[in-house]
C-alpha cells in the first residue's frame, strides 16, 4: 500500500532521519517549546533553544523581533543563510511551526518541521542531552518581511468584505465566546468573546496523531478542512488568541496540504476581541 | 507578611537577573520531591487545580506544626514543577491562617514576569488560589464544633 504524499513532504523531517543527521554541519536543530524551562531539562544533541516569548518577541512594541533582531538571532545561533533549520518542540510542536512561520516570514529559506516533535523523539527513547552548544556567529541577512503569509487587522476587513476562508483554531468553547481562553487556562485578554464574523471552527489539534503528535496523512487532513468549506481555492486567514495555535493550521494548509493562498492574522482574538468596531459573532458557527 | 522561607524563596528570585531566574526556578522545579508511597496509590483522590493548563494534583497533610503541601505534575512542564516547588517548599509548615493571609500576588515581586509570559504566571495564582482554599477547608473543619 502506497501512503499518499502531502503537497511538500519535503518540510517534514522524521525521527529516525534526524537521528542519523545529528551531526550534519549544514543543520541546526531549534527547539521552540511553550514551557520555558523544557529545553533545559535536557534536548536533541545539538539542539538551540528560542523562546517565544522572550526571544522572538520584542519587549517594547507588540511585534515580533524586527528585521536587523532577527539577523542578529540567527547568527547568535550559528544559522546561515544556507543553513537547513529543523524545529522542534512541546505541545504537538505548537511553537515550533511559530517559530517556522517567523523564519518564513524573514525570508529563511531552508525549514523543516519535526514530524512528532519532542513527544515523539522522546517516545522512541532517542538521546537527550543537557549540554548547550554554542556555535560560531554567522554573518546572516534577513529578507524584508513576506507580508503574503501574515495579516494584519485590516487584511482581515478585506478578507471578510471579499467572502475570504476564515479559520479560528481556537477551542469550541472560545469560538463561541462562552470563554475568553482555552479550557483550563485563566481568562483573560479579550473584552468579548466569541469570534470573527464568517470563521469556522477548526482546532488546531484536529490535525494531529495524539498517540505520537505526527501529523495526520493527506486524506484525513483534506477531509478535516474542506469538509468545513476551507478549500484550497479560496483565500485563507488562520487566527487564534495571539497567532501562535494558528501558524501550526497554517503550516498544515500551506505545505502539508497545498493550499496557495494562507496568512496567520497573529493579532488574532486579543486584538479583534478589543478592536472597536470590528465585527463579531457568538455562537456555535457562521453566521 | 510571608511566612519566613517564603519570603526567603521570594527574594532570592528577585536579586536573580534574567536568565539566572529561570534557572532557580528550574533548581526548585527539579527539588520537587516525588509523592510520598502512601500518596501515590491515591493519586486519584488528590484534588487537580483546575485552572492550570498543566494537570496539577495537590493534596494538604496538616500536622501540628502546619501544613505539608504534595504535588503531582509532570515532568514535561518543568515551569508549573518549579512553582509546585516553590509553594511546597515555601509554605511548609505554615498554618491555616498564615496560608489565608497570603497576599494573592506576592509572588510578582519575584519578577517572574520578565522572563515568563503572563498566561504563564497565572498558573502560580491558580495553585496560590487552591492551598487557600485547602487553608480554608482546613479551618472550617478546626473550627466546626465537634
Amino acid at each position: 500500500m502506497t501512503t499518499e504524499q502531502y503537497a511538500h513532504p519535503e518540510v517534514l523531517v522524521e525521527t529516525e532521519w534526524l537521528a542519523q543527521h545529528l551531526h550534519d554541519p549544514n543543520l541546526r536543530i531549534v527547539e521552540s517549546d511553550e514551557d520555558p524551562l523544557l529545553y533545559d531539562t535536557g534536548h536533541i544533541p545539538g539542539a538551540v533553544k528560542v523562546d517565544w516569548f522572550t526571544t522572538l518577541q520584542d519587549p517594547v512594541r507588540r511585534d515580533f523581533i524586527n528585521q536587523q533582531q532577527f539577523e542578529a538571532l540567527c547568527s547568535s545561533l550559528g544559522i546561515a543563510n544556507d543553513t537547513t533549520v529543523i524545529f522542534y518542540g512541546d505541545k504537538n510542536n505548537w511553537f515550533a511551526c511559530y517559530a517556522f512561520w517567523l523564519f518564513e516570514y524573514y525570508g529563511h529559506e531552508h525549514l523543516r518541521i519535526l514530524n512528532g516533535g519532542r513527544q515523539k523523539w522522546l517516545q522512541e527513547a532517542r538521546p537527550i542531552t543537557r549540554e548547550v552548544p554554542v556555535y560560531p556567529p554567522t554573518d546572516y541577512r534577513a529578507k524584508p518581511p513576506k507580508r503574503d503569509i501574515r495579516a494584519f487587522r485590516e487584511d482581515v476587513f478585506r478578507h471578510i468584505e471579499t467572502g475570504g476562508a476564515l479559520v479560528d483554531v481556537r477551542s469550541p468553547q472560545e469560538y463561541t465566546g462562552e470563554l475568553l481562553h482555552m479550557p483550563n487556562y485563566p481568562q483573560e485578554g479579550a473584552m468579548r468573546g466569541g469570534h470573527i464574523q464568517g470563521a469556522v471552527n477548526i482546532p488546531w489539534a484536529m490535525a494531529i496523531n495524539p498517540e505520537d503528535g505526527t501529523f495526520k496523512l493527506p486524506q484525513a487532513l483534506r477531509d478535516l478542512y474542506q469538509g468545513k468549506g476551507i478549500t484550497p481555492d479560496r483565500e485563507v486567514i488562520a487566527y487564534c488568541r495571539i497567532g501562535e495555535r494558528s501558524s501550526h493550521t497554517w503550516f498544515v494548509l500551506k505545505y502539508l496540504l497545498g493550499y496557495p493562498q494562507v496568512r496567520n492574522y497573529d493579532g488574532s482574538w486579543t486584538e479583534w476581541g478589543n478592536l472597536v468596531g470590528a465585527p463579531i459573532e457568538k455562537g456555535a458557527g457562521p453566521s | 507578611m510571608l511566612p519566613q522561607r517564603l519570603a526567603e524563596i521570594v527574594e532570592d528570585f528577585r536579586l536573580c537577573q534574567g536568565r539566572e531566574k529561570l534557572e532557580l526556578l528550574l533548581q526548585y522545579a527539579e527539588s520537587l520531591p516525588t509523592l510520598p508511597d502512601h500518596l501515590k496509590e491515591h493519586l486519584n483522590e488528590m484534588e487537580a487545580v483546575p485552572e492550570c493548563m498543566t494537570p496539577v494534583s495537590v493534596m494538604a497533610e496538616w500536622q501540628e506544626n502546619g501544613a505539608i503541601f504534595h504535588f503531582a505534575v509532570p515532568a514535561e512542564s518543568p515551569t508549573v514543577r518549579g512553582y509546585a516547588a516553590i509553594i511546597a517548599e515555601g509554605l511548609r509548615g505554615a498554618t491555616p491562617e498564615e496560608i489565608l493571609n497570603l497576599p494573592s500576588d506576592f509572588y510578582i515581586a519575584m519578577g517572574l514576569q520578565d522572563v515568563v509570559t503572563s498566561q504563564r504566571l497565572n498558573g502560580m495564582a491558580a495553585i496560590v488560589a487552591h492551598v487557600k482554599r485547602l487553608a480554608l477547608v482546613r479551618l472550617e473543619q478546626m473550627n466546626k464544633p465537634s
